[in-house]
């Protein structure tokens, strides 16, 4: 399974990419993964630019793929001004509105104090949410004095195992239900339904030449055939 | 293959001097540009449909005929016409005059528009925008072909034995292209319909084009117009010239730097870098132009973008003068070079119309 880890820590060496670093490893221990981080420091110009010019630089288009096609996510960002920071906001801000969706997420975020530990449900929580995310129950946050008291560990822990237990869940039921199953089984299973349902006005070809509509074969696009769209507009009679 | 330029018709200030030209001056540069494209040899003219400023266009058909009764050979298109907002029976209506008045130097682009508050305006709603372009299409389609048309959708007001007029010019409906640079839904219809398949990739990354035009292609074949490599694939390019290419950068950058499409965000490095757009000599405009075809396959118009950001007339005459004079006729040759044969020209009205002739000999 895929782990992609996003951080949105700003210093070398950071607090945050060192709880993200954590609950990757405490994850490992559960179930095995590739782990994968996303630094967005790394990739800031090139999200600023990709809200000016549309699309996305090479590092940006590698890192939404590495997010879209993740069996789980661990997300950690600093705490600026009462809320995530807003780098981070934006790396899902340019995420394909759909990448989230079903996919577990780990919360998590650092901070000067404890003050601002609700951050992870007043902010982090609504935003997966809103994503369609599975959000573990279990949000981790570290203050600076967190590093050396008890209990960061243990949280890192059950949150590491709940994320764990909702990826190898999640990816052994999609099979058979959910986003990811429209990928996988679509492109093998609609040429037949599709080749059958579309009129086409020219000659028709054997399904079997043709590539199939909807997932997969097209270059990657998920098409409706046209029939169908036009079809869904016909008045009810 | 045809070569053309297509217009946005923004009224934008020349960051060089501070200066905004009137709606006039804008409208009045348009039509200059487009008798210049005629002039130096290019085929095709096409002009955007904007209805908030800063744009000029509201009324493409009143500009094209105005510039058709000047011009002899060019084909008058848009880039796009907005299948979502206009009345598909106004848009058969218009173009059908228009084909008439032209003798049939007429085809057009559809397209959704991308500006939300268009739509309300219009008495629209842009999360229909998809469903729009596909109703109206199909009732526009019905209004060319059938004299008598009953019709009720969705979106219209329905329709009973209604007449579009004037008909098309020899019952021959204009060629179409459907413009889109991120929909495959769209790539999909006109692959369906055997139109063509316009992709403005000036602001896009190569593989993004590559992708859209490979689903157009394969669906075209699914729907049995011909081979991949025969549908219609049309490409916007974006370029500025000068014959030293240093002297072409200096030049161009604070119009680059201001633009309101993409000033203030990447640099012209990067920019000239990850889109198709090309900044210096025409020899590097014909380097970067025939690589297209590496990606998109053979592909039959190739519209660049000469005439935005505030660059004054003049300045956008004289890359017409360079396009026509060094780059296109370079073009033609290479792009002629190794094309098969059974890829097709892009349709005309005179191409359209010997097609019927001999099917109707045939039959």
């Amino acid at each position: 399974m895929k782990l992609v880890v996003v951080s949105a820590g700003l210093s070398v060496p950071s607090s945050t990419r060192l709880l993200a670093d954590r609950l990757a490893t405490a994850v490992k221990r559960e179930t095995p993964v590739d782990v994968r981080v996303v630094e967005l420091r790394e990739l800031a110009v090139e999200i600023a630019h990709f809200f000016t010019n549309g699309f996305p630089g090479k590092a940006l288009a590698a890192a939404q793929e590495a997010v879209a096609g993740a069996d789980g996510l661990i997300v950690v960002t600093p705490v600026f001004s009462a809320s995530y920071s807003g780098l981070f906001k934006s790396f899902f801000d340019v995420l394909d509105k759909d990448a989230l969706v079903g996919k577990p997420v780990l919360v998590a975020a650092t901070g000067g104090s404890a003050r601002h530990s609700l951050v992870l449900e007043h902010a982090l929580r609504p935003l997966f949410a809103y994503l369609r995310a599975v959000v573990v129950p279990t949000a981790v946050y570290a203050a600076s004095e967190d590093w050396g008291a008890e209990g960061l560990e243990g949280r890192i822990e059950r949150a590491a195992g709940e994320l764990a237990g909702l990826m190898a869940g999640l990816s052994s039921s999609l099979s058979v239900s959910g986003r990811s199953a429209v990928g996988a089984a679509g492109a093998a299973g609609a040429s037949g339904a599709a080749g059958a349902a579309v009129e086409s006005p020219g000659t028709s070809r054997a399904a079997s030449e043709v590539p199939a509509a909807r997932g997969g074969g097209d270059a990657g696009f998920e098409v409706v055939p046209f029939a169908e769209q036009l079809a869904a507009l016909a008045p009810k009679r | 293959m045809q070569f053309g330029i297509f217009s946005v018709g923004d009224v934008t200030p020349d960051p060089t001097t501070g200066r905004t030209p009137t709606e006039r001056e804008r409208i009045k540069a348009m039509v200059a540009i487009a008798l210049k494209a005629e002039e130096v040899g290019l085929d095709v003219f096409a002009t955007g449909e904007h209805h908030n400023p800063p744009f000029v266009p509201s009324s493409p058909t009143t500009m094209l005929g105005y510039i058709a009764a000047q011009t002899e050979r060019l084909v008058l298109s848009t880039s796009t016409t907005l299948i979502t907002t206009n009345d598909p029976v106004k848009i058969a209506e218009d173009f059908a005059m228009l084909q008439h008045l032209a003798d049939g130097r007429v085809d057009l682009m559809m397209g959704r528009g991308n500006t939300g508050p268009v739509y309300p305006w219009f008495g629209q709603d842009i999360r229909q925008g998809i469903n729009l372009a596909v109703e109206n299409y199909a009732l526009l389609r019905r209004l060319w072909r059938e004299d008598v048309v009953d019709w009720e959708g969705k979106f219209r007001t329905p329709l009973q034995g209604f007449t579009s007029t004037p008909r098309p010019l020899d019952d021959v409906p204009p060629f179409v292209w459907h413009g889109s640079i991120r929909s495959p839904e769209i790539a999909e219809q006109a692959a369906f319909y055997g139109d063509g398949f316009f992709h403005n990739n000036i602001f896009w990354p190569a593989d993004h084009t590559k992708r859209m035009v490979e689903l157009y292609r394969t669906r075209y074949a699914h729907y049995g117009h011909g081979t991949p490599e025969q549908a219609i694939v049309g490409l916007g390019g974006q370029v500025f010239m000068r014959a030293r290419s240093q002297d072409a950068v200096r030049e161009f950058r604070p119009y680059f730097d201001n633009a309101p499409v993409y000033g203030h965000g990447p640099s012209l490095e990067d920019f000239t870098d990850q889109t198709p757009l090309t900044v210096g000599s025409p020899q590097e405009v014909i380097e970067k132009t025939l690589a297209f075809r590496e990606y998109a396959g053979d592909y039959q118009r190739q519209l660049f973008l000469v005439d935005h950001a505030g660059l004054p007339l003049k300045t956008v005459l004289e890359q017409l003068d360079i396009l026509g004079e060094e780059v296109v006729p370079v073009l033609r040759e290479e792009f002629a070079k190794g094309r098969p044969d059974d890829v097709p020209e892009a349709p005309t009205h005179a191409s359209l119309l010997a097609a019927v002739k001999k099917e109707t000999v045939s039959s």
